[in-house]
């Protein structure tokens, strides 16, 4: 029963992954949004770098968190689609695992390339030098948080034709606890005080995430299959 | 154990032929505690020596906050017996819930701002508590959303109870974010482990509003569930004698 059970979780993350690597236009799109939204900040409030420097980490976990919500939409409806979704449903193994496979893929294109091209946005919203690490890993932590509570969004909304606006309106205020320990790692860390606590609260945030949301999305992909 | 009294439970039938006898007794009551509990808040209780008068809208404010908190547990709650017992009753009592809460929450949040213009000089200001009744409301607008958007009543109940169990993961924070962030908001005034920090006078008729606000919510409740009992078994033999008792 083990050996079926990782079998499930890394046949299906093989798969998303493979299937990102093959539609590499549109898995880099979020990264593309995340970049060019922060064009708009500097021209939309001040170009002035002591200001931005003010608002850099809110602004940066806050289209991180928006291009995370563009890019979750998708993470079920092209199998809805194309009828994979009811593949996955009825194989074998036990449907958290490999819904959890498809939410690690997501996060290894979307959430990784995130957090991976924060320090140029740093550097053009000139976040202060302190403020790099502690952005890094809570990045890195808190968009593995929304991976997968915009799972379970986009497990209730996947069979629904206008889905995605209705999916923002459920996740948005499941990522609040998200965005507020998120940034406040980041202000913490400038401010000169112990980043770490925070840090703490969001690996507690992201434990209680892996254990609960791919339960959570599988159940309500069963429900959302039968309609 | 007999488990007869639980399946009659699940019954729409049941439930809405049992609430026709009770509902106006319960009804008469909230009412009669509603009344005086106003009265005896808005007129009788003595004025606050610092807010004056303006203190007294804390008898709606309070136990509005306090039902829009339950109403998402009572929500959850009958959304999760749904889930595991299958029970179409309590999905027709999950789906009233929602509405009614989202009202209550709503209630709170603009008698909030009312108060806090005069007390601290601002309708809105973004304190951990606000900011946490405001994401209450969209919990509560995003299962009234999924609600909607499905055809089958089927889906949408499922999809709506796991939603409100995944919503209820936000309602511990709520309350811990007193603690958490402790800002311009007052800490909470009723402690159920202490003596309350207000003064006698003026914690009972608050009480008292607490419950009639308690039994108001049931008899909205009952009431929405009635209704949804007929939209959802319109097409079963007992209610289309009540509504039409000569077609027979």
């Amino acid at each position: 029963m083990g050996h079926s059970i990782n079998s499930g979780y890394s046949a299906w993350l093989k798969r998303d992954l493979l299937l990102a690597y093959r539609r590499r236009g549109e898995a880099a799109s979020p990264l593309i949004f995340f970049v060019m939204v922060s064009t708009l900040i500097p021209l939309g409030l001040t170009p002035e770098s002591s200001q931005l420097a003010e608002i850099a980490a809110g602004m940066i976990w806050v289209m991180a968190l928006l291009a995370t919500l563009l890019s979750v939409d998708g993470l079920f409806a092209n199998d809805y689609q194309d009828g994979s979704l009811e593949q996955l449903l009825i194989t074998p193994q036990l449907l958290p695992m490999p819904v959890l496979g498809k939410i690690t893929a997501h996060w290894l294109t979307t959430g990784l390339p995130l957090t991976l091209a924060s320090p140029l946005l740093g550097v053009m919203l000139s976040l202060p030098t302190s403020g790099y690490l502690p952005m890094l890993c809570s990045l890195a932590l808190g968009t593995a948080c929304l991976s997968l509570t915009g799972a379970v969004g986009a497990a209730l909304t996947v069979s629904l034709r206008k889905g995605g606006l209705l999916l923002s309106l459920l996740v948005i205020p499941l990522y609040m606890p998200v965005i507020i320990f998120g940034t406040a790692t980041i202000s913490y860390a400038i401010d000169g005080l112990n980043w770490l606590p925070p840090l703490a609260i969001l690996g507690a945030l992201f434990a209680a995430s892996v254990a609960l949301c791919p339960l959570a999305a599988a159940g309500a992909l069963r429900i959302t299959s039968a309609n | 154990m007999s488990w007869q009294w639980f399946h009659r439970l699940g019954s729409p039938r049941w439930f809405y032929q049992t609430s026709t006898r009770w509902l106006p007794l319960l009804a008469l009551i909230a009412a009669a505690i509603l009344i005086s509990g106003l009265v005896w808040g808005l007129a009788i209780a003595p004025a606050d020596a610092k807010q004056g008068n303006s203190f007294r809208i804390i008898y709606i404010h309070v136990p509005a906050s306090f039902l829009a908190l339950a109403g998402y547990y009572i929500m959850a709650i009958a959304g999760a017996v749904g889930l595991i017992w299958k029970m179409k009753l309590s999905y027709m009592v999950m789906k009233s819930a929602a509405p009614i809460g989202a009202a209550l929450t709503f209630i709170a949040l603009v008698t909030g701002a009312i108060w806090g213009k005069p007390t601290w000089g601002t309708y809105w200001v973004w304190d951990a508590r606000i900011t946490s009744m405001l994401i209450l409301l969209f919990l509560y607008l995003g299962v009234m959303a999924l609600q909607y958007a499905y055809h089958s009543i089927d889906a949408a109940s499922k999809a709506g109870a796991i939603l409100a169990l995944v919503g209820t993961v936000n309602i511990p924070i709520i309350y811990k974010s007193v603690d958490w962030w402790y800002t311009l908001h007052q800490p909470a005034t009723i402690k159920f482990t202490s003596a309350p920090s207000m003064h006698i006078d003026m914690f009972l008729p608050l009480l008292v509003m607490i419950v009639g606000f308690y039994l108001f919510y049931a008899v909205a409740l009952i009431l929405h569930t009635r209704s949804e009992i007929l939209r959802r078994e319109r097409k079963t033999a007992w209610v289309r004698e009540l509504i039409e008792p000569e077609a027979r």
